[in-house]
């Protein structure tokens, strides 16, 4: 290597952090920081906000696949340049908005926006796009797709996040593993393993740092063995809660599986404080097939606990607020999902979750 | 490139309405004038379609950094390179965004313009912990393609056990139940932990995430170990000509049904002149009438932000909700900002010295306790922090002279300060 390649090789890093926001910031945005005084929704897919100084800004949110190819941005790019001010951002939920401050402009972005494939909508009493993780595409320890699940499930629900059909707002998550990256949503679509991890006896010793894996399982049923004359690791199977959380610090201990992998169904988690407390989601459903490329038995359950949800909740009652009011009975008859005993918590402060009084609906 | 990979079943993505992401690698692989970037997603294409067939993920960690870091790459190498070596290196390089997720499309073409230099082609805005994702690089044109975008203005994000990453709403930018600078915050929080972002040395991650408002709009509770929530401490404005709008444009009993028996605390109470009566005292500030009468209702003028610690998802002990450790705090000057640095130092310090290794702070506080994290990083007892006192008796009390002294003439300082 020559003495110039070395020194390139070693450039030091700018450490300049968090960029600042305001040098891309839409310049109405800019002078009516912190001073905006009310916000309406023209129509799905938009909002209006106008600021105490009489300014108004106009935004169009569109969803995306997620995982940009590079042509793509360059199109969402273009159509920023030419039916808006060049100023966007993005959701945490990926969708992009464009922030324009002329009503004229909104209806040509939003046809052009169409016309290339992206679809308006997400916002107020919709079905937001679903936030994902990496899945098969990219993560080290997925049990199954994220972006397929997504891409699939949208199509099917392409009507409510168009449209404004819900009571309130509905959150959905995905995530490939039980450690659940996706996070809390009105509905989860998560990962559920059914069978202890088949162990590489041969590779443990090599790839793992043993008292670390020992550490990771959450009910201390791996313990350190000698197998085949090599240090390993073995896992009680009876103790073995199937969570996986042993994979990723040791990779052969192989916790996915084509047949044992299922797919569970949550609903009722809500990051807002609005009316109740924030809430953790709750299992309704699981077994479900792991069934790519468009897992039809998920994309059916979910259907129906949306329909069962627009049908009988009222307005601005999130699914947490109407299982509240209805009782969990109710969501299982309402939904046509089996109650079973796996519904019932057996974690750590478990009573806490069971019904200690004889408030019960007849 | 080699002969395209078949992909049946990846092919039954491109259906439907939804922008699909597979038609994009497809048109990597197909339209890309650049061949390194045309065989990458053919190559990736196969992988994925062999997944989808065996029902299996193929990527392996590994250890890929730039010079000087030690987080911020997510290395992946293919187990089945063998078969796809278009795409047997395929790390995704973790870019902080400016807070608050704003881009000129002439910053975005640029980014996307570096990447097609250096990688695949693909990006993510955003992943699940804030940051952009630029996904597929090989290890020698991770630096490269580092080197070109840290010299006009971005940086690498946390991986592994740092400083993460953070995250903030929309905030004071655009909306009107802003209650608080997001942006200054998030920026002041993670740029005084640059080293710590980059170099992981902590027992695992620590977020931070910030929401104008108690909506919270970034699920700070239930995702970060420290959130900061602005609320305000004096009474709501209420607009009463807006109010009376609302009840003739909607009604009495949708505005009874919606808004005022909807209140968790029993607050409001519609007058007979369908004007609108607020019980302050005992607002909580759920957010919930603001949010269905935004033109009537707003926040009041006394702003600030709640803090809240130990949020987290399920690994190990099972998800856990942020809890509160400041109840209000101001966040106007800068010294206002010093405390809240301060804060979180003594917090990450604190959680550094006594975490076990994988133990996210939530946890670590409920290993110990919470009385044991405060006298920890120095903050003292509050009524606001618990739903309820204590239902058990099994606790030793020898010392509660001495708290009760103190509580009493901590009153008396607070008040003789207000």
């Amino acid at each position: 290597m020559s003495e110039q390649q070395a020194e390139q090789a070693n450039r030091p890093p700018i450490e300049s952090g968090c960029p600042d926001a305001f040098q891309y910031m839409h310049p109405v945005m800019r002078k009516n920081y912190g001073q905006w005084a009310y916000h309406e929704d023209p129509r799905p897919g938009v909002l209006k906000h106008v600021a105490h100084s009489g300014d108004a800004i106009w935004t169009v949110r569109a969803g995306t696949q997620r995982i940009l190819d590079v042509t793509s941005l360059n199109i969402l790019c273009d159509i920023g340049d030419k039916y808006a001010d060049g100023y966007v951002r993005f959701t945490i939920r990926s969708n992009i908005e464009y922030m324009i401050d002329q009503e004229s402009k909104v209806g040509p972005l939003i046809v052009e926006l169409e016309k290339n494939g992206f679809v308006v909508g997400g916002t107020k009493n919709s079905v937001a796009m679903i936030s994902h993780t990496q899945g098969w595409l990219h993560c080290d320890i997925p049990g199954t797709d994220a972006s397929g699940v997504v891409k699939a499930m949208m199509d099917e629900v392409i009507d409510e996040f168009k449209g404004w059909n819900m009571p309130n707002r509905v959150h959905m998550t995905t995530s490939c593993c039980q450690i659940n990256c996706g996070g809390q949503g009105d509905i989860a679509i998560n990962v559920q393993h059914t069978k202890p991890p088949k162990i590489n006896h041969d590779l443990v010793s090599n790839v793992c740092e043993r008292p670390s894996v020992v550490a990771r399982c959450p009910v201390a049923a791996i313990r350190p063995a000698q197998v085949n004359g090599k240090p390993s690791l073995e896992v009680d199977e009876k103790k073995c809660i199937c969570c996986g959380a042993c994979f990723p610090p040791c990779p052969p201990m192989q916790i996915n599986d084509a047949e044992h992998t299922k797919l569970s169904v949550w609903v009722g988690g809500n990051h807002s404080n609005a009316r109740g407390k924030p809430s953790f989601q709750k299992l309704v459903a699981a077994g479900i097939p792991n069934n790519p490329p468009r897992w039809p038995e998920a994309t059916a359950i979910v259907k129906k606990i949306l329909r069962a949800y627009r049908d009988d909740a009222r307005d601005w009652e999130r699914i947490s607020d109407w299982v509240e009011r209805i009782g969990w009975p109710r969501f299982f008859e309402l939904t046509g999902l089996p109650f079973t005993k796996f519904h019932i918590n057996n974690w750590k402060g478990a009573r806490n979750s069971l019904n200690a009084s004889t408030h019960i609906r007849f | 490139m080699a002969d395209k990979h078949k992909t049946p079943m990846l092919d039954e993505l491109e259906h439907g309405p939804w922008p699909s992401f597979i038609s994009g690698f497809k048109r990597l692989r197909d339209q890309h004038p650049n061949e390194r970037i045309s065989g990458m997603a053919n190559s990736l294409l196969g992988q994925l379609e062999h997944s989808y067939e065996t029902r299996k993920g193929y990527w392996k960690g590994g250890t890929v950094s730039v010079f000087g870091y030690g987080s911020g790459i997510i290395p992946r190498f293919s187990e089945v390179g063998d078969a796809f070596p278009e795409s047997k290196e395929f790390h995704t390089l973790r870019v902080q965004p400016p807070a608050g997720n704003y881009y000129t499309t002439d910053m975005l073409r640029q980014l996307g313009e570096s990447w097609e230099k250096h990688g695949s082609g693909l990006q993510t805005f955003h992943g699940q912990t804030g940051n952009i994702m630029f996904i597929g690089s090989t290890t020698e044109n991770t630096q490269h393609f580092f080197d070109e975008i840290n010299e006009y203005g971005w940086d690498l994000g946390g991986a592994g056990p740092c400083v993460r990453t953070g995250m903030c709403c929309v905030g004071a930018a655009r909306c009107e139940q802003s209650n608080i600078d997001e942006i200054k915050i998030h920026r002041t929080l993670l740029n005084n932990f640059t080293d710590d972002v980059h170099r992981p040395a902590l027992p695992y991650k620590f977020k931070f995430k910030v929401s104008g408002c108690p909506n919270d709009c970034v699920n700070s509770i239930e995702r970060a170990d420290c959130a900061i929530i602005g609320t305000w401490r004096d009474d709501m404005k209420v607009d009463q000509d807006e109010v009376k709008d609302f009840v003739e444009t909607k009604g009495r009993k949708y505005v009874i049904d919606n808004v005022i028996t909807r209140c968790p605390t029993n607050c409001l109470s519609l007058n007979d002149d369908d004007t609108l009566e607020v019980d302050n005292r005992n607002c909580v500030k759920c957010m919930h009438c603001l949010n269905v009468m935004p033109k009537a209702l707003s926040p009041g003028d006394d702003k600030g932000a709640t803090i809240l610690m130990g949020g987290k998802r399920t690994l190990k002990v099972g998800d856990l909700m942020g809890t509160v450790i400041i109840p209000f705090m101001k966040l106007d000057t800068e010294e206002d900002y010093e405390k809240l640095t301060e804060l979180a130092e003594e917090t990450i310090d604190f959680w550094a010295e006594n975490g076990l290794e994988h133990e996210r702070c939530g946890e670590m506080i409920e290993r110990i306790g919470l009385v044991n994290f405060l006298d920890g990083i120095g903050v003292d007892v509050d009524p606001n922090m618990v739903a309820d006192p204590t239902t058990s008796s099994y606790v030793r009390m020898d010392g509660w002279d001495d708290e009760a002294e103190k509580w009493f003439k901590d009153k008396l300082q607070s008040s003789a300060k207000a």
